[in-house]
């Protein structure tokens, strides 16, 4: 923490496939200790990016930092302190977990017996100590996962970075996982890059966000300071469904709630009034409401999280108007 | 002087002072023991993913049912051949072993020219492929070693593997040749069998490398697999086939200088076939009295007394195919090893 020089510095990083640019003129810092959350949908670039980042994949322009050194021409310093879990990992299936773990920890060339005491910390560490002699063949998915974290942690990295670690594992193990990730970071001051579409999941464990579609990166920073940006205008809404038949266009109820000085906005989505406030006014409408002799179904206060941050970006971006970040 | 006398004591005082060294110094044999190099710990997995492989003891019954087979007849075979005074090739005791035949079963080095490309193949195809395939490449390519011992480990873990297997197989034919027949192994029959172990481990290589060339090229272990044995069933029925037709074809009845060219053209391109290299090389080193691989003119034979060659005859009669095949090797390695380090890693 003592040193401000980002563990991982991004800079106009570019990649082109033909025609295609799966990454478009990155910047990214990443501080040492932080764990940031890489959001987007597939095919955005994610996976891309990371190859770049250890050096597996060349970049067609643009320069990638990892804990000083250039990713591109010096990959080996770069992967002897960057842990990877890949996105759909794979073990030697007819071997043991405790084999595979021992087998990275020989090519990070750890001598025989401290590679036997990390590798069974490791194990212990992640809840495989009872599996470590069974075959990977016989792992479940999340046991592969896990299994995957202690194989990325064997060669005791500075970064940490996980590829769609939460893909195809139920939500207590999501949980536990994340939680796992979380500890530590903690403990050991590690550096986590960790890329999903789980925007629920992000949310959990990452200090900071970017969120990244076509190859862009269109928006970073953490939550609060993402809705705030993007929610400037309309920071509350409240969602209301008054029974039928009944709508809101036309009713002279209509110009009441306009009149407010809050009140920055009406729409009628599927039946639901959306109102659009500047401050949190849910008492006053609900009041309102009843005052006018409407029988109320359904009042609810909605907030910003990143689902629709990751929504209202989604938005913008197809329609090609971002002009954020 | 004084410098010269005074800087080594105060370095190894410095040296000594070091925790880190001292601590090196003092295990020195232990650590050199325990770490192994990157590169070797791959190998190591490589050789022992082969042995326990069911794949490679299906080849290696199949190796060795052949072997002892036509070694079963060639002992059967054997006193016969011996008795015959018209064979120069008679005191040759051990390569009668390995070369002698009574006609039911091909002789063994004939059989390996077949049989061998599928052990190359077997133990290749899905080299690259199912390991990108399962996910573990991109595992093993973010761990700090440098791209290309994957594949040279690859190629020689399986070398190790058929090196030992052919040199297993061979003394082992030996040995049981010491003890039916009796007699000991000439020095030059000792040499000829290492050279024929060599030939054996250089002629599987290139099918090693072929193979392992197919598996980087080809996303699917079933594609390469089938790509290189059409490649091996090619060489070995229908080269032949097709030289033969073009030859017929081509080749005028009449005997003329364009002729002659055409023959001996077509004759060159039958030789250069992998499974040709192989068969003549063994030929020559195993039957010392083969003393040329082409055709030899009435001129060239006159005068000659059946004889054998000595081994540094038979060697240079062997050379072009000897050079030729590790060529063809070297080649497949090398446009492998170039198309793995350009290769996209993700699976």
């Amino acid at each position: 923490m003592d040193n401000k020089a980002p563990v991982i510095e991004l800079k106009e990083l570019t990649k082109q496939y033909g025609t295609l640019t799966a990454v478009n003129k990155l910047n990214l810092n990443i501080e040492k200790g932080e764990v940031f959350g890489l959001l987007g949908p597939n095919g955005a670039g994610k996976s891309t990016t990371i190859l770049m980042m250890l050096g597996l994949t060349e970049p067609t322009s643009g320069y990638a930092g990892v804990c000083g050194y250039n990713a591109t021409s010096s990959p080996i310093e770069v992967k002897k302190r960057v842990g990877y879990l890949p996105d759909n990992i794979g073990f030697y299936e007819n071997r043991t977990g405790l084999e595979n773990l021992m087998y990275m920890a020989r090519l990070n060339n750890i001598p025989e017996s401290e590679a036997r005491d990390r590798v069974s910390h490791l194990l212990h560490k992640v809840g495989l100590e009872n599996a470590a002699e069974k075959k990977v063949g016989a792992y479940s998915r999340g046991m592969k996962q896990r299994l995957g974290l202690a194989d990325v942690l064997v060669k005791n990295p500075e970064i940490i970075i996980l590829d769609e670690p939460t893909l195809g594992i139920d939500p207590s193990g999501v949980r536990d996982f994340l939680q796992l990730i979380r500890q530590l970071s903690k403990e050991q001051q590690l550096t986590v890059l960790l890329s999903s579409h789980h925007l629920h999941q992000i949310q959990q464990v990452c200090d900071r966000v970017g969120i990244f579609v076509n190859g862009s990166l269109i928006a970073k920073g953490d939550i609060p300071t993402l809705s705030k940006t993007l929610f400037e205008s309309e920071p509350f809404m409240i969602e209301v469904e008054i029974k039928h038949p009944f709508s809101i266009t036309g009713h002279p109820l209509e110009d009441v709630l306009l009149t407010m000085e809050e009140v920055s906005g009406i729409k009628e989505v599927n039946r639901k009034i959306h109102i659009a406030c500047t401050e949190d006014i849910t008492p006053v409408i609900a009041k309102t409401f009843v005052e006018a002799g409407l029988d109320i179904l359904y009042l609810c206060k909605k907030e910003y999280g990143l689902d629709e941050i990751y929504q209202r970006y989604f938005e913008e971006s197809h329609e090609n108007q971002y002009h954020i970040a | 002087m004084k410098i010269n006398t005074t800087l080594p004591s105060h370095y190894l005082a410095y040296v000594k002072s070091i925790p880190l060294l001292q601590k090196r110094t003092g295990k020195k044999r232990t650590t050199q023991k325990q770490s192994l190099h990157p590169f070797w710990a791959i190998v190591q997995k490589e050789v022992s993913d082969h042995i326990g492989s069911w794949r490679f003891i299906i080849l290696l019954a199949m190796i060795t049912l052949i072997c002892f087979g036509s070694l079963y007849i060639a002992v059967n075979n054997l006193p016969e051949a011996l008795a015959n005074a018209k064979d120069p090739n008679r005191d040759f005791v051990f390569l009668k072993l390995l070369s002698a035949s009574d006609g039911t079963l091909p002789p063994f080095h004939i059989l390996l020219g077949f049989l061998g490309p599928l052990l190359g193949i077997g133990m290749g195809f899905d080299a690259v492929n199912s390991e990108q395939n399962s996910g573990t490449l991109v595992r093993l390519m973010a761990q700090p070693i440098h791209r290309d011992y994957f594949i040279n480990a690859k190629f020689t873990g399986a070398l190790m593997v058929i090196g030992t297997l052919f040199m297993a197989l061979s003394f082992l034919i030996t040995g049981l040749g010491i003890l039916v027949t009796g007699q000991m192994p000439m020095p030059e029959e000792f040499l000829r069998i290492i050279g024929f172990i060599i030939l054996c481990i250089i002629y599987v290589a290139f099918w090693l490398n072929l193979s392992i060339l197919f598996s980087v090229k080809f996303k699917r272990a079933a594609t390469s697999a089938l790509t290189a044995i059409a490649v091996w069933l090619f060489f070995t029925i229908f080269y032949q086939i097709l030289v033969g037709m073009a030859a017929k074809a081509l080749v005028s009845p009449g005997l003329s200088r364009t002729g002659y060219r055409v023959q001996k053209l077509l004759v060159t391109l039958l030789d250069i076939a992998p499974n040709r290299l192989f068969t003549d090389a063994t030929t020559t080193i195993l039957v010392p009295s083969v003393r040329s691989l082409g055709p030899l003119s009435i001129q060239q034979m006159q005068g000659a007394i059946p004889s054998t060659l000595s081994l540094g005859d038979s060697l240079m009669v062997v050379w072009p195919q000897l050079t030729g095949l590790i060529a063809a090797t070297v080649a497949c390695f090398a446009f492998s090893y170039y198309l793995f380090m350009r290769k996209e890693i993700r699976s």
